[in-house]
């Protein structure tokens, strides 16, 4: 309750309608698996916001306690904690993200 | 401090005593694994409740000591 770094996290994630929280940036991650959602992301033309958790220690144990997940990338659909690196890979490989992102009116390249 | 596979099986059947674990040593430095975890305890759940579970019998070891830990979830056919 009023946790100034929950509320934060609360508007980043009703905000934007795909929050990434990960090491580095998008352009320049800096860690294998914030890279490898980056890549993911960027392979189906999502558009999202990169939160650089590195840039804020409050945030980085903050996000880690919102969502009850101990490690980061963390990904966020429309306010919904969807799973960190394996989670997303492997709803990836599956087409289960992109399912996801189209159900939850998430504009996603067509498949090649 | 790495963390030997053994130490992870173990924490993780101490949660899920039916659970079928296998660790793979990704690197064989002691610090970067997969774990295949098998347990009829995550029927129902999502993912993300399952990985939390396994996170959970981990107990804050995961992002700490354990620095990456690939992990696939699943329940028995």
């Amino acid at each position: 309750m009023g946790n100034p770094v929950h509320e934060r996290i609360k508007q980043d994630i009703g905000e934007n309608d795909v929050v990434l929280y990960m090491k580095g940036t998008p352009v320049f991650p800096q860690c294998g698996f914030s890279a490898a959602v980056v890549g993911v992301l960027t392979h189906l033309g999502v558009k999202f916001k990169g939160i650089n958790i590195l840039e804020d220690p409050e945030l980085r144990q903050g996000i880690k306690d919102f969502s009850n997940w101990p490690t980061i990338p963390q990904l966020y659909v429309k306010g919904e904690f969807v799973g960190g690196c394996d989670i997303v890979r492997e709803m990836y490989q599956s087409g289960e993200l992109a399912e996801l992102l189209q159900t939850k009116g998430v504009a996603v390249k067509p498949a090649a | 401090m790495p963390m030997n596979a053994g130490e992870i099986e173990r924490l993780i059947r101490e949660s899920l005593p039916d659970a079928t674990v296998r660790i793979e040593d990704l690197r064989g430095d002691g610090d970067h694994y997969a774990a295949h975890v098998v347990s009829a305890a995550f029927k129902g759940k999502t993912r993300v409740q399952q990985h939390q579970m396994v996170y959970q019998a981990l107990k804050g070891r995961m992002g700490g000591e354990l620095h990456a830990l690939a992990l696939q979830t699943s329940a028995p056919d």
